[in-house]
C-alpha cells in the first residue's frame, strides 16, 4: 500500500509543475460556461416571470451548470487517457510487467493526484465565479442528499477513470487512438448532460439514456444534489452506477490481460 | 513579392499535405468522423434548445441552425488552412527547426502559417454548408447572389480573425516555449463564436465585440445571409476588427520573432 502513497505523492509533484497550465484550463473552460448561461437567462427572460423549462427554474438551471463545472472539476479524467495509450505504444509499459506494482492501480493514484492538482489550482478561480453567482445557487435539500451527492461523485470519479482506461488500452491493437477517443467524449459530453440537463429531454429518450453509463459520468450526482431524483429512482440509479462502475473495472482489466498477450514491447 | 511565384509554392505545398493525408487514409476518414459527431452534437443542443423556447432574442430555431451551420464553415475553412500550422509554431521553435524556415527564399510568415493543408477539413466544411442550404429551406428563404457573395466576402473576415487571434497566441510559444495548452483554450471561443449575438449584454458583449471580437464573426454573415441585419454598423464592426486583429498579428509576429535565439544545432 505504502507504493502507491508515495506514487500519488509524486504524482501530486509532477501535476503542480503544470500549475499554469491547470490555472489556464480553468480560466479559459469559464467563458463557454458564461456564454452557455446567458443563452438561458436570454430564454428565461423571454418566458413569463417563474416559469420552468422541464422542472428547472432559472436559479436551478444556473446551478445545474456550476455543478456540473464542480464535479468535472473533481472527477473528469485530464490527459490520462493519452498517457497511458502513449505507454502502451513507446513500451514504457515493460517495466510494470516487471515490477512489483500494478499498473492499474499506479494509473489511478496518478489519476487522483492529478485531480487533486488541478483542484488546487482551479478551486481559485472556480470558487470565485460561484461566489458571484451564488445567488442563483440552491442549496441541496437535505443532508443525506450532500452525503449522498459526494459517494455518488466518487463513483463518477472511478467510472470516469475505468472508461478511459478501457479505451486507452485500444492501443495495444491500433496506432493512433486519438479519434476513438475523441468519438467517446463527444458521446459522453452529450449524453453525461455537459450541454444540458437530461431531464428536459424527452421522457422515453432520458429513460433510455438511465440505462447506459454516460449519466452516472457526471448528470446523476448533480441532479442527487438538486433534489431531482425521485427516492425510488435514487436507489435504481446508484445501484446502475454501480454496476457500471464495476463493469468499467472488468473491462479495463480484461481488455489488459488481451492487450498484454498482444503486446510486443515496441521500443521498450 | 511575385505573386505566381507564391503561387507555385503553394500549390507544392498542397501536393505535399495530399500525399501525407493519404499515407493514413483511415485515419484521415475517422477525424471526419469525429468532427461529424461533434457537429452533431452542437445541433442537438439546438435542437433542445428550442424544445423549450421558441427563440432566443429576435433568433428563431433555424436561424440559430444555420449560425451553428456558418460557425462551423468558418471555423473548419479556419482549421483547414491554418490551425495546424499556427499549433506546430511552437514545436517549430521549441525544436530549433524554425531556422530551416527563416533560410528558405519565401516569405517566413507565409510558409509557416500555410505549410500543412488538412484537407478533411474541406469535406467538414462542406457538412456545414449542408445544414444552412437546409436550414434556409426549413424557413422558406431563398438568398440572393448578392447576399451569398457577401456572406462569403464576411467569412473571409471571419476566418481571418480565428487566424491572427491563433498566430497570436502561438507567437507566445516564443516567450513560454511550452503553448500546447493553447488550441485548447482556442476551442473554448470556438463555442462562443455560434452563440445568438442578442444573448450577450454588458462587459462580456463588449469583449467579445471588441477584445475579441468571436460575437462577430459568424454573427455578422449570418445576420446578412439571413437579412437580419439592423445597419451596416455590425458589417464596419467586423471588417475593422479583422483588419485590427491582422496587423496585431503582424506586430505580435515580428516582436516575437526578434526574440528567438534557436536551439538545438
Amino acid at each position: 500500500m505504502k507504493k502507491y502513497w508515495h506514487v500519488i505523492n509524486i504524482g501530486i509533484q509532477n501535476n503542480l509543475t503544470y500549475r499554469f497550465n491547470f490555472l489556464a484550463r480553468a480560466l479559459f473552460g469559464l467563458i463557454p460556461l458564461l456564454a452557455v448561461l446567458s443563452v438561458w437567462r436570454t430564454i428565461y427572460s423571454g418566458k413569463a416571470a417563474g416559469a420552468e423549462v422541464g422542472t428547472y427554474t432559472l436559479a436551478e438551471m444556473i446551478s445545474y451548470y456550476l455543478l456540473v463545472t464542480v464535479v468535472d472539476a473533481f472527477t473528469a479524467v485530464n490527459d490520462d487517457d493519452w498517457q497511458i495509450a502513449a505507454d502502451i505504444k513507446d513500451g514504457n509499459i515493460s517495466q510494470f510487467l516487471l515490477k512489483p506494482i500494478d499498473y492499474l492501480w499506479y494509473r489511478l493514484c496518478l489519476f487522483l493526484s492529478g485531480r487533486l492538482g488541478y483542484l488546487a489550482v482551479a478551486a481559485v478561480p472556480l470558487g470565485l465565479f460561484i461566489a458571484c453567482l451564488h445567488r442563483y445557487m440552491v442549496a441541496p435539500p437535505n443532508s443525506v442528499a450532500l452525503a449522498l451527492f459526494l459517494f455518488s461523485m466518487g463513483m463518477t470519479a472511478l467510472l470516469q477513470f475505468f472508461m478511459s482506461y478501457a479505451m486507452a488500452m485500444l492501443a495495444f491493437w491500433v496506432l493512433e487512438v486519438s479519434t476513438f477517443i475523441f468519438i467517446l467524449f463527444a458521446f459522453e459530453y452529450l449524453a453525461s448532460g455537459h450541454l444540458f440537463p437530461l431531464d428536459i429531454l424527452p421522457r422515453p429518450l432520458a429513460q433510455a439514456l438511465y440505462f447506459t453509463p454516460f449519466p452516472y459520468q457526471l448528470y446523476f450526482p448533480v441532479s442527487i444534489y438538486m433534489g431531482k431524483t425521485a427516492p425510488a429512482e435514487l436507489w435504481r440509479g446508484l445501484l446502475l452506477q454501480g454496476f457500471w462502475v464495476a463493469a468499467g473495472y472488468g473491462i479495463a482489466r480484461l481488455a489488459w490481460r488481451q492487450g498484454i498477450k498482444k503486446y510486443s514491447a515496441v521500443g521498450g | 513579392m511575385n505573386f505566381a511565384r507564391y503561387l507555385r509554392v503553394y500549390a507544392a505545398l498542397w501536393r505535399n499535405s495530399v500525399t501525407r493525408e493519404m499515407i493514413f487514409k483511415s485515419n484521415f476518414l475517422l477525424w471526419i468522423v469525429v468532427e461529424l459527431l461533434w457537429f452533431g452534437l452542437q445541433l442537438s443542443f439546438i435542437g433542445v434548445l428550442y424544445l423549450h423556447t421558441d427563440h432566443i432574442g429576435t433568433w428563431t430555431k433555424w436561424q440559430v441552425v444555420m449560425l451553428v451551420g456558418a460557425s462551423h464553415f468558418i471555423q473548419q475553412l479556419f482549421q483547414a488552412f491554418f490551425l495546424i500550422n499556427c499549433t506546430n509554431l511552437s514545436e517549430l521553435v521549441r525544436t530549433g527547426k524554425l531556422d530551416f524556415l527563416l533560410l528558405l527564399p519565401v516569405n517566413t510568415r507565409f510558409v509557416v502559417s500555410l505549410r500543412q493543408v488538412d484537407l478533411g477539413a474541406f469535406v467538414n466544411a462542406s457538412s456545414a454548408v449542408v445544414v444552412m442550404a437546409y436550414a434556409a429551406r426549413q424557413m422558406h428563404f431563398v438568398p440572393g447572389v448578392l447576399q451569398v457573395l457577401g456572406f462569403l466576402a464576411l467569412c473571409l473576415a471571419g476566418i481571418t480573425i480565428h487566424y491572427s487571434l491563433m498566430f497570436v497566441l502561438a507567437t507566445v510559444s516564443f516567450w513560454t516555449v511550452r503553448a500546447q495548452g493553447i488550441v485548447w483554450g482556442y476551442y473554448n471561443l470556438f463555442q462562443v463564436a455560434r452563440m445568438p449575438d442578442e444573448a450577450f449584454e454588458g462587459v462580456f458583449k463588449a469583449v467579445f465585440t471588441f477584445a475579441i471580437p468571436m460575437l462577430l464573426v459568424s454573427n455578422v454573415p449570418v445576420r446578412l445571409l439571413a437579412g437580419k441585419l439592423a445597419s451596416g454598423a455590425g458589417i464596419v464592426e467586423l471588417l475593422v476588427m479583422s483588419l485590427v486583429c491582422f496587423s496585431l498579428s503582424e506586430w505580435a509576429w515580428r516582436a516575437s520573432l526578434r526574440r528567438y535565439t534557436s536551439a538545438s544545432s
